[in-house]
C-alpha cells in the first residue's frame, strides 16, 4: 500500500483523544492534512484494528545538537528518531554550538524542520546569552521568531538575580522558563546520585538536594515575579514538595519527569559496571525516589512526561565514568518505557497517560491542543499496545546509541506516525 | 581469578589463601639473592595514570623478584598526552605481548572497565575513591602477623573515609574476615550510608571510637580537604582526630598503629607514635611487596596454576 498522500481513512483504531476525553473505537478521516468529520468512502483505507490512535504526541524536551555538534545528532537524524519513536512535535533545547540565543537561529531550526518534514520542531531559546547565566538573551525577539519557551538546559540559571529577571520576562511573553534545577556547588564533582551505591563504587555523588534547593528557590522567585516556571526532569522528592507547594499557592509552576528516572534506579550504575551509559543528569535515583516519582506522575503532581533525549557519540560515552558526558538517547524508547511503567502496572488509564504526552505539554507551553477536532492538523500516532520488544540501540535512527535500556523488554510501541496527513513512519521504517 | 579488581568481591577463603601465599613469598626479601624464576619470560606493565612512588616501586620490585620483565607507563610524555584513549594504550600493550597490567587511575571503575576489554589479568593499584585491593591485603597481612588472627578483632580507621580507597578495601576485607570496624572522622568526610553496613560502627568522636580497639589504621589527610572547604584547618583536624600519645590511651594497651602512607607527621599522626614500637608502618611496606608478589604469582599462573 502506498504511503504517500495526505488524505486517509483510518478504520478500527481505539482513539485516545485527551482533548475531548474520548477513548473509543472510531473511524478517523483525514483530508488534505487535516481531520474532517465526514466519511468519504473514496479515500485510501488504513486498517488499524487492534491499534491505538493518539493525536499529536509531543516530546517537549530533546537535544538535537544542531548546529555545531552534528557528530552527536543533527536535525535530520533527530527528526527521524522522533518519527520512529512516534512523536509529531518536539521541543529542542538550545545548548548547541553556538547556543540558540538569537532569533535567526530559532528561525533556521524551524525552517530546517519544515524542509525535512518529519516532525514539527518548536525551538526553545536560551534564557541567557551563550547559556552563560550572566545576561538575558533576546527573549522577546526569539519569541517573535517562534521560540516556544526558554531554557539554559544543561546548566541551571544559577544567579538568582538573572533568574528573577527571566521569570519577570516570561509572564510578559506568555512563555515558560524551563529550568534545569541544580545547585552548581552541591553538584560539583558528582557523576551519579549520592547514596549507598556511589559511596560503595567510589563515584562522586550528587545529592538529591542539589536539585530540590534550586526548585525551592525558583518557586520563591515565581512568587516574587508572578512568572511562569516549568521544572525540567524532576527526580528528587524535595523538588516534588516544592512543586506541590507552588501548585497549592496557585503559582504558574509545572513539572516534567523523564522516562529513565521512572524506569531505572541507581542500581543500574552498579549493574552496568561503570559503563557511562547510565550517566545522566539529574542522575538515576534510588528505588524509593523512583517510586515517589512514579506516584507523583500518577497523582498528577507531575504534568508532563518528556524524554530529555540526549544523544552522544560512542567514543565520548566510552570515557571513564567521571569524564564521560551526561545523557541518554531516549526518543526511541520513550513511549515503550512510559507505557510499560504506567499501563503495565495499571497506574494510569491510557487517556490519563497520553494526556501527559499531548494536551499537557501544550498547556505548559500555552499552545492550543485540538486532538482530532475537525480542522486540526492531522498529527497522529498508531500504537501497538501489546507489542513486546527488546531495546536494541543499534537499530536506533538517532546517532546516539547511549542508553542503559539496551536489552530491556518493553511493552507498547509506535507502529506509524503521521504529521499533517503525511506518514513519517510506518512499521518502524521512517519515511524520509 | 582472572583479575584483582576489588576486595569487596573476594571471599574470606580467597583472601586467606592470598595472605598465606604472601607469607611464603615474602621470605625472599631476606635472601641474599632476591630472585625466583617463577615469572621468567612474563612481561608486566605498570600503567600509572596518577602519580605514585611507593605503590609503583613495590609492584615493580615484586615483579622483578619473580623474574618478570616490567615496563612503566606514565601519562606525561606518552601517547596518552597526545589524546590516545587509555583503552587504546592498553590494547597496544596487549598487542606487544604484555601478560598483565597493573593500573592506577584517578577515576573509579577504570580497572573494571579495562578488565572487560582485555583478556590479560588486570591488577587494580588504586582507582579513584573506590578500592586499593593490594593495600587492603597488606593491611590484613600486617594485622594477622601482629595479632595472630583477624576474626574477632576491633579495628579503627581514622580520617577522610569518604575519599579513601584504602578505607573501602580495608572495610570489605575486615568484614569478610570477621573483624568489627570502627570508622572515625569528620562528619563532612564520612559516607553516611556506611552506617547501614553490618559489623561497621561510625562515629565522629575519636575517644568513643578508639575504645577497645586492637588496631588503628590512620589515613592520610590530603591538604586539599582544607582548601576545598571540607575541614577548617589541619591544626583543628589534628586537635579532634589526630592520633597522638594522648588519644592512643583510649585504645587497648596493645593496640597497633598502621598508616598506608605517605604520612603527614604532626597532622593525622605524631612522630613519637609513628616511630614507636606500636607502629607497624614499616612492616606494612614490607608486606606490600609480599602481597604484590602473591597477586602476580596467582594471576600470572605460577607453577601451581599451570
Amino acid at each position: 500500500m502506498s504511503n504517500t498522500g495526505t488524505s486517509w481513512r483510518i478504520q478500527g483504531a481505539r482513539v485516545i483523544d485527551p482533548f475531548r476525553g474520548i477513548d473509543a473505537v472510531l473511524d478517523v478521516t483525514v483530508r488534505d492534512g487535516v481531520f474532517v468529520e465526514d466519511h468519504d468512502p473514496s479515500l485510501p483505507v488504513v486498517d488499524a484494528k487492534g491499534l491505538w490512535l493518539v493525536p499529536r504526541l509531543t516530546d517537549m524536551h530533546v537535544h538535537f545538537r544542531d548546529p555545531g555538534l552534528e557528530y552527536k545528532e543533527d536535525l535530520a537524524s533527530g527528526s527521524r528518531a522522533a518519527a520512529a519513536g512516534g512523536f509529531t512535535v518536539v521541543c529542542t533545547m538550545p545548548n548547541t554550538k553556538p547556543v540558540v540565543d538569537i532569533p535567526s537561529l530559532v528561525e533556521w531550526q524551524k525552517e530546517r524542520a519544515e524542509t525535512l518534514g518529519l516532525v514539527r520542531i518548536w525551538p526553545i531559546g536560551a534564557v541567557t546569552k551563550g547559556e552563560e547565566g550572566k545576561e538575558l538573551a533576546e527573549m522577546y525577539q526569539m519569541a517573535q521568531a517562534g521560540a516556544i519557551g526558554f531554557s539554559d538546559d544543561g546548566h541551571p540559571v544559577a544567579d538568582s538575580r538573572i533568574m528573577r529577571a527571566a521569570l519577570s520576562y516570561s509572564a510578559t511573553l506568555n512563555r515558560p522558563i524551563i529550568q534545569h534545577s541544580e545547585d552548581p556547588d552541591l553538584f560539583a564533582g558528582g557523576s551519579m546520585h549520592e547514596g549507598a551505591i556511589s559511596q560503595q563504587l567510589g563515584l562522586g555523588g550528587i545529592p538529591a538536594e542539589a536539585e530540590s534547593i534550586m526548585v525551592w528557590r525558583d518557586v520563591e522567585l515565581v512568587q516574587l515575579t508572578r512568572g511562569i516556571l516549568h521544572v525540567a526532569h524532576v527526580s528528587a522528592p524535595g523538588s516534588l514538595e516544592a512543586v506541590r507547594y507552588a501548585k497549592n499557592k496557585g503559582l504558574a509552576v509545572t513539572a516534567e519527569a523523564a522516562p529513565h528516572h521512572l524506569f531505572l534506579s541507581d542500581d543500574a550504575v552498579r549493574e552496568w559496571q561503570y559503563s557511562a551509559v547510565t550517566k545522566v543528569n539529574p542522575p538515576l535515583r534510588p528505588a524509593a525516589m523512583q517510586e515517589a516519582l512514579i506516584q507523583a506522575v500518577t497523582s498528577g503532581l507531575i504534568d508532563v512526561l518528556a524524554s530529555d533525549h540526549a544523544p552522544h557519540h560512542a567514543d565520548e560515552k566510552a570515557e571513564p565514568y567521571d569524564k564521560a558526558p551526561f545523557g541518554i538517547s531516549g526518543l526511541e524508547t520513550f513511549l515503550g518505557t512510559v507505557m510499560t511503567v504506567f499501563l503495565g502496572r495499571g497506574l494510569l488509564s491510557p487517556l490519563d497517560l497520553f494526556a501527559k504526552l499531548t494536551a499537557m505539554p501544550h498547556q505548559v507551553l500555552r499552545q492550543s491542543y485540538a486532538g482530532i477536532s475537525p480542522g486540526a492538523a492531522a498529527d497522529l500516532t498508531l500504537i501497538d499496545p501489546g507489542a513486546v520488544w527488546t531495546v536494541d540501540p543499534a537499530a536506533f535512527y538517532s546517532k546516539g546509541h547511549n542508553t542503559p535500556l539496551a536489552g530491556a523488554t518493553l511493552t507498547g510501541r509506535a507502529v506509524a506516525t503521521m504529521v499533517g496527513g503525511r506518514w513519517t513512519m510506518r512499521e518502524q521504517e521512517v519515511l524520509g | 581469578m582472572k583479575d584483582l579488581l576489588t576486595l569487596e568481591h573476594l571471599s574470606a577463603q580467597d583472601i586467606e589463601e592470598l595472605l598465606d601465599l604472601s607469607e611464603n613469598l615474602g621470605e625472599i626479601v631476606d635472601r641474599p639473592i632476591k630472585k625466583l624464576p617463577t615469572l621468567r619470560g612474563k612481561a608486566v606493565v605498570n600503567l600509572f595514570f596518577e602519580p605514585s612512588t611507593r605503590t609503583r616501586n613495590s609492584f615493580e620490585l615484586a615483579a622483578k623478584y619473580l623474574s618478570a620483565d616490567v615496563i612503566n607507563v606514565q601519562p606525561s610524555g606518552s601517547s596518552v598526552e597526545k589524546g590516545e584513549t587509555l583503552w587504546d594504550t592498553a590494547d597496544n600493550l596487549v598487542q606487544m605481548g604484555i601478560d598483565a597490567a597493573i593500573i592506577r587511575h584517578k577515576v573509579s571503575g577504570v580497572p573494571q572497565q579495562l578488565a572487560q576489554m582485555v583478556s590479560i589479568p588486570i591488577i587494580n593499584a588504586g582507582d579513584g575513591m573506590h578500592e586499593h585491593p593490594t593495600q587492603g591485603l597488606l593491611d590484613m597481612l600486617t594485622l594477622r602477623q601482629a595479632k595472630g588472627r583477624i576474626d574477632g578483632l576491633r579495628v579503627a580507621i581514622v580520617g577522610d573515609i569518604l575519599h579513601s580507597r584504602v578505607a573501602r578495601s580495608d572495610i570489605w576485607a575486615l568484614r569478610a574476615l570477621g573483624a568489627d570496624v570502627v570508622l572515625i572522622g569528620p562528619p563532612s568526610l564520612m559516607p553516611d550510608s556506611f552506617r547501614q553496613l553490618s559489623h561497621v560502627t561510625v562515629t565522629t568522636d575519636l575517644k568513643e571510637g578508639l575504645q577497645g580497639v586492637d588496631a588503628i589504621q590512620v589515613l592520610r589527610l590530603q591538604k586539599e580537604r582544607q582548601t576545598g572547604g571540607d575541614i577548617p584547618s589541619l591544626w583543628e583536624y589534628r586537635a579532634r582526630w589526630g592520633v597522638t600519645a594522648h588519644s592512643l590511651q583510649w585504645a587497648k594497651p596493645d593496640a597497633i598503629i598502621m598508616h598506608p602512607g605517605p604520612q603527614n607527621r604532626g597532622v593525622e599522626i605524631d612522630s613519637d607514635i609513628l616511630d614507636s614500637s606500636r607502629s607497624w608502618v614499616g612492616r606494612q611496606v614490607r608486606n606490600g611487596l609480599a602481597v604484590r608478589m602473591a597477586v602476580l604469582f596467582r594471576l600470572l599462573g605460577g607453577a601451581h596454576n599451570e
